[in-house]
């Protein structure tokens, strides 16, 4: 290598070799110590976002009043009531259902994408289709938002009775958003299916969707499984592009098309208008620990997959 | 000859897929520029915003992102490789090792929101920072660190091993050994992912919203002393960025033309994506060819 570059460090080693404590030992010390020091920081750091957000959000259930009951299940969220309601199912339902609807449209697309991109016209694949998917990567939520706004929301309120917004507008934002994680992850693992394996079904006389339909995707399923998960936990966690086209009313709604929100929505709208330690504050916290809690249960679940992946 | 035609409509159907998918970024691409570029100018890119006339523009915001971009890199680069080097050189194949590896996987899956939202329990308002640049910097710290541990590992896993046992056998130390021959190696792959982080902080609003704030204070762009509190060099006072000021038009925007300003400031906004994104290769490539003394 770099010739410059190597050698005061050798002589670094020549001259201060003989002392009591070498200088290289000092520097490995001082370096080591350093990227510990840089682990122990991320290691402090999640378990202070767990903690810090558990202790705001269970404080509504502890002290407050608030049952776990009513909060998962009820159907009336009016924290400003004289009797204030706490029920956010219909915030579950909207984040559940948006990121699904989401991953039922993105996921048979960006498999497909892979498909192509492996299987079929690599050549596009790599030189067009594959920069279009790593540039839809880096879009900004907000810029998705924006254009879910100004294109897919006005094109609903045409087709549709209401106002377009709804959990058909945001699960066709979130889709696209979460479109380059799928394709992304199915591409790997069609790329990683040895070649033998093809070529077997090949010799055999199989023609190459019998191959693909009967030899790579079920061979590549968890693989692909877990490029779905990943897809629906970025929708699941997707706050600002959804709330813009959610249209944000606090009910399970009764269509696709009809007014909604979600966990995040919810959260961004109100909590910058409710005092620290209010009752209502605390309840928007213990939604954010729900979303923790389901942050951790998709990596389980990705973990699981992946666990299957080196199995087979 | 029933196979054969399946398998002709399906290659037309999945190349059909792929085609249609090029052609939506096309159309997604083509729709924010033309939309966006005709409001961008001189005067859009450095005067301030208006909240109710027409004819404001997003200088400051501008001016916040570029800044917030910068100290948030200052943060995360150091960080992100130290423990990077610990992951791919330091630590030994054991349950510590596989419980950090988890602890980068959740981080790294943790909603943007949440972070936001301990940035403002944690570092607004217990270290008392409040919502100031400072605040948002360290929130997209802890947002983007895993990002930037994986993209070190990655980089310094691809050294060659005669390398590595080269600058070892010479009798270096381990330190010496990474820092003086794995990382320059390494670089164009790092430089490339961390242009990429970049750019995904450049774009990043939720995280900001309850940590840098969603008002501007009145700059002046005269005053660089960074202890002043109206000059734009202050990291504590508040700021809004681009993407901020996109999602709060959109929501609450009073002035008449609201949306062309939302357009605009799209525009902008993936303009920059693009480049960092072109920049990343072309910086990756020279660097490359640079360090590695090939063609």
């Amino acid at each position: 290598m770099n010739m410059t570059q190597t050698r005061p460090a050798a002589d670094a080693i020549a001259k201060d070799g003989r002392g009591k404590f070498p200088k290289h030992k000092l520097e490995e010390l001082r370096g080591r110590g350093y990227v510990m020091f840089c682990v122990l920081l991320l290691i402090v750091i999640i378990f202070s976002i767990v903690y810090f957000i558990a202790s705001r959000g269970l404080t509504p259930f502890a002290s407050q009043g608030v049952s776990v009951g009513e909060m998962l299940g009820g159907l009336k969220w009016a924290p400003e009531a004289d009797t204030p309601r706490f029920g956010a199912l219909p915030f579950l339902f909207g984040s559940f259902a948006t990121s699904l609807l989401a991953a039922i449209i993105a996921a048979p697309l960006g498999i497909c994408a892979a498909i192509f991109m492996t299987e079929m016209m690599p050549k596009v694949g790599k030189n067009i289709l594959q920069p279009a998917i790593e540039l839809l990567a880096g879009v900004p939520s907000v810029v998705y938002g924006f254009v879910g706004l100004s294109v897919i929301v006005p094109f609903l309120r045409d087709i549709f009775p209401g106002q377009g917004v709804g959990i058909l507008a945001g699960g066709i934002v979130l889709s696209v958003m979460i479109l380059p994680t799928i394709t992304t992850v199915a591409t790997d693992a069609l790329r990683s299916l040895p070649a033998g394996l093809k070529e077997g079904s090949y010799a055999l006389g199989a023609t190459r969707w019998q191959t693909i339909s009967r030899l790579v995707i079920p061979t590549t399923l968890p693989s692909l499984m877990t490029g779905v998960v990943l897809g629906i936990a970025r929708a699941f966690g997707e706050a600002l592009a959804v709330q813009m086209v959610i249209g944000n009313a606090p009910h399970i709604p009764h269509s696709l098309t009809q007014s909604a929100a979600t966990l995040t929505s919810i959260i961004t709208l109100s909590m910058g208008n409710t005092t620290s330690g209010s009752l209502h504050n605390n309840a928007l916290w213990s939604l954010a620990l729900i979303l923790l809690i389901m942050t951790f249960l998709f990596v389980f679940v990705v973990r699981m997959l992946e666990r299957r992946v080196k199995h087979a | 000859m029933k196979a054969k035609s399946v398998d002709r409509i399906m290659t037309g159907v999945i190349v059909g897929i792929g085609f249609l998918i090029i052609a939506l970024l096309a159309a997604l691409l083509g729709y924010l520029l033309i939309r966006g570029v005709g409001h961008i100018s001189w005067h859009f890119l450095t005067s301030p915003p208006e909240s109710i006339r027409a004819g404001g523009g997003i200088g400051p915001q501008l001016f916040n992102s570029l800044f917030l971009l910068v100290l948030t890199m200052i943060i995360t680069v150091p960080l992100g490789l130290g423990a990077g080097i610990y992951m791919s050189e330091y630590a030994k194949q054991n349950r510590l090792t596989a419980f950090i590896r988890l602890i980068v996987e959740v981080l790294s899956s943790f909603p943007s929101i949440v972070v936001g939202l301990f940035g403002l329990l944690v570092i607004v308002n217990r270290f008392g920072l409040g919502l100031s640049l400072m605040s948002g910097a360290l929130a997209l710290t802890v947002f983007n660190l895993p990002l930037m541990v994986r993209i070190t590992e990655q980089a310094l896993r691809a050294v060659p091993r005669e390398q590595k046992e080269a600058g070892l056998a010479l009798g270096l130390s381990r330190w010496r050994t990474i820092t003086t021959v794995m990382l320059p190696i390494s670089l164009p792959a790092i430089v490339t992912g961390t242009i990429l982080a970049a750019g995904r902080v450049f774009g990043e609003a939720a995280a900001l919203l309850f940590t840098a704030g969603m008002s501007s204070p009145r700059l002046d762009f005269t005053d660089w002393n960074p202890l002043h509190h109206t000059s734009p060099l202050n990291p504590f006072r508040p700021a809004e960025t681009l993407a901020v000021h996109i999602w709060k038009i959109n929501s609450e925007g009073l002035a008449p033309d609201a949306a062309q300003i939302a357009a605009g400031a799209s525009a902008v906004l993936i303009i920059t994506v693009l480049l960092f994104n072109l920049g990343a290769r072309w910086l990756g490539r020279v660097l490359y060819r640079k360090l590695t003394a090939g063609r």
